[in-house]
């Protein structure tokens, strides 16, 4: 996994709430074997007109928004389904972090599989910023120091769990990690196994 | 109860970390296993226990004539790569022409494998099915997905528990879906975050198994990381009719176990919220998410009336893209399409109880309506009681087993546009197809908004 430090990249404001999975990469393109080659279709259906033709006013596809790594938006981002393939399109397409007040549990953790930081921030502090972005900024996410700033004197702390934060910073391999535990796995399942 | 099931399977605690818990039961589909079965070909990693792998196609499936080629050249490749890698990892799988072959969440309860007490993990979100039986499931990524072929275990934290406790009886012509979909109505759809939500009271102990998962299944949808039902009697005479009693060696002693696994009297929850069963209606859903859904006696309701302005902004997008005005009653409101199926309300049951108003009638003729039943043991149950031939003879479509419109990766799809009743999980924007509007209900009603051709209180039409 790609370990996450700190990240500096400009905002690109998504103001809505409850964007689910099936928003952020419909269900046609989930028929790859890959892992990659997902960012062209993210948000697909929010990014084109009724005609098929690309919405100039969708934040993705606005001019001044194409460097963008750091999305914000509502509370409750990528609810819905389990796919993967949320995260995996949200990094193809080159971003980094995601902020919002809220996010949906199996989202969350497979953000955390990919080393995609998925940023809780206060509801005020989210706001703000979506306000922030539409005027165009730049700011730096540390998850080193726990903060996020916009070198113009705003600062706000965030929350994360210690041990996943500093798995995203060691860029963790779980599977590696958990095998080394097999002497604990080997002995339980052999209790496990003679009891059925 | 949550406690209990994460305690039996704790292999290894540290402070400050996450638990390390073992995992009963792997459920494998074609489209979230892949990429997992490829991370373990190239860390040259073999699965650790086959023996607890299973492995269906059903998202992908055609639900038509299945003796003929898959047309969907990456549908097909999917297909595919999931036989390919059963095989290799020597994974049961329940391929398409097998008569187990069905919708992952349908199938695992029907076949026994679902048991009482067990943790089950799938890569997908309605795993929280199987928790009617008193387990632990829950939707898991496809990088997860590898952690557990790799390992039989995952790491976490343990979730919160909530209590959802319904009381009292519910009213005639009131199912299992509606009962849900107010729950959701009520709590939202992040109001189960972080949570695995047990559901408990009167009105869930009278339900059936069938009914008790349609329940859990839509926990996702407001979030929760589970939804769980404690094992009792009904929960132990599914399971003996399923389970080959040859693979028990001692029923007594395992029946006595899973009692030994219903939250103990005046254990806490981290959250609890009471639920008067009476108060539910069926329900219908108008915008694009679960949670926005109403009784079918009441109207669409005004962003106007909205508690904040992100609501506000929320309904009005979702009524735009649903072609809908505030102040209609639901019931005025015509429809395209019908679907009847997903592992939501696919069961035999649930074909039963919409072939009971469909019997004798006919599909209204703007209606295009189709039934797929959640596997092919219950398509052929439903045909051995000849529900088939009611269906048919009404005007509907009676298709082979799998996810189908329910996501729409196969063929079968909304157009733009097209309004359907749908008995399936989520009314997301373009879930059934791009621009398709979706409304969620109960078999009953949508069987009767099929011949009705807009949506009807089926509870008149019941004697
Ligand atoms: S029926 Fe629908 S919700 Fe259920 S597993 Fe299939 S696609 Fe997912």
């Amino acid at each position: 996994m790609r370990p996450f430090t700190s990240h500096t990249g400009q905002v690109v404001p998504l103001d809505r709430t409850d964007v689910d999975t099936d928003q952020i990469i419909p269900k046609q393109f989930l028929k790859r074997i890959e892992r990659t080659g997902y960012g062209q279709f993210l948000f697909y259906d929010w990014r084109r007109q009724e005609d098929g033709s690309l919405d100039p006013e969708f934040c993705l596809n606005r001019e001044e928004f194409q460097e963008g790594s750091i999305l914000v938006a509502g509370k409750n981002f990528g609810c819905g389904s389990s796919r993967e393939h949320a995260p995996w399109a949200l990094m193809d397409y080159g971003f980094r972090v995601i902020i919002s007040s809220s996010f949906a549990d199996i989202f969350k953790s497979n953000c955390y599989e990919n080393g995609l930081l998925p940023l809780e921030l206060s509801e005020r502090g989210t706001a703000r910023l979506l306000t922030l972005a539409e005027k165009s900024c730049t700011v730096t996410v540390d998850l080193v120091a726990q903060q996020v700033m916009d070198g113009q004197g705003w600062r706000e702390e965030f929350q994360i769990d210690p041990y996943v934060r500093n798995s995203l910073i060691k860029g963790l391999d779980r599977i590696t990690h958990t095998l080394s535990l097999e002497e604990h796995i080997g002995s339980y399942e052999n209790e496990r196994d003679s009891r059925s | 109860m949550l406690d209990k099931i994460w305690e039996r399977h704790l292999v290894y605690s540290q402070e400050k970390q996450p638990d390390l818990i073992y995992i009963d039961l792997h459920l494998l589909h074609e489209v979230t296993s892949p990429q997992a079965f490829e991370g373990l070909r190239t860390a040259k990693r073999q699965v650790r226990r086959p023996d607890l792998t299973f492995a269906t196609v059903d998202h992908n499936v055609p639900t038509t004539d299945r003796s003929l080629p898959i047309h969907d050249e990456l549908a097909r490749n999917q297909i595919a790569a999931l036989r390919e890698n059963s095989k290799d990892f020597g994974v049961t799988l329940y391929d398409i022409d097998s008569a187990e072959q069905g919708i992952v969440h349908v199938i695992a309860p029907e076949l026994g494998l679902t048991q009482p007490g067990m943790t089950i993990v799938c890569g997908d979100s309605h795993t929280s099915t199987h928790g009617a039986f008193g387990t632990l499931a829950f939707g898991i990524g496809t990088s997860q997905v590898e952690h557990v072929l790799a390992t039989q275990c995952l790491t976490m934290d343990k979730p919160k528990s909530m209590q959802i406790k319904l009381s009292g009886n519910l009213k005639p012509g009131v199912t299992a879906k509606d009962v849900i979909l107010g729950i959701i109505a009520k709590i939202g759809i992040d109001g189960g975050s972080e949570h695995v939500i047990e559901y408990t009271g009167d009105a869930i102990r009278n339900l059936s198994m069938e009914e008790r998962m349609t329940i859990c299944n839509m926990s996702i949808e407001a979030g929760a990381r589970a939804g769980m039902i404690s094992p009792d009697d009904t929960t132990i005479s599914y399971l003996l009719e399923r389970i080959k009693t040859s693979d028990i060696n001692n029923s007594d002693s395992i029946i006595d176990n899973w009692m030994e696994l219903p939250s103990d009297e005046g254990c806490t929850f981290d959250r609890v919220i009471e639920i008067d069963a009476e108060s539910l209606e069926p329900c219908v859903t108008w915008g694009t998410n679960p949670e926005m859904s109403i009784p079918i006696t009441e109207s669409i309701p005004d962003p106007q009336d909205a508690d904040s302005p992100e609501a506000q902004d929320a309904m009005e997008r979702a009524l735009f893209y649903m072609g809908l005005e505030p102040g209609i009653p639901i019931q005025n409101i015509s429809i395209d399409r019908v679907f009847i199926g997903s592992c939501t309300n696919s069961r035999l049951s649930d074909l039963q109880a919409a072939a009971t108003i469909v019997n004798g009638k006919k599909v209204h003729e703007n209606v295009k309506a189709m039934v797929v039943p959640g596997s092919t043991a219950i398509k052929k149950q439903a045909e051995e009681l000849g529900l088939h031939k009611i269906f048919l003879d009404a005007g509907f479509e009676w298709r082979e087993s799998g996810c189908s419109m329910c996501l729409g990766m196969n063929p079968d799809i909304l157009n733009p546009g097209e309004r359907c009743a749908s008995t399936s999980n989520r009314n997301f924007e373009g879930r059934q197809g791009k621009g398709g509007r979706t409304h969620l209900v109960s078999p009953a009603m949508a069987a009767g908004s099929a011949i009705a051709g807009h949506f009807v209180d089926v509870r008149e039409w019941l004697d």
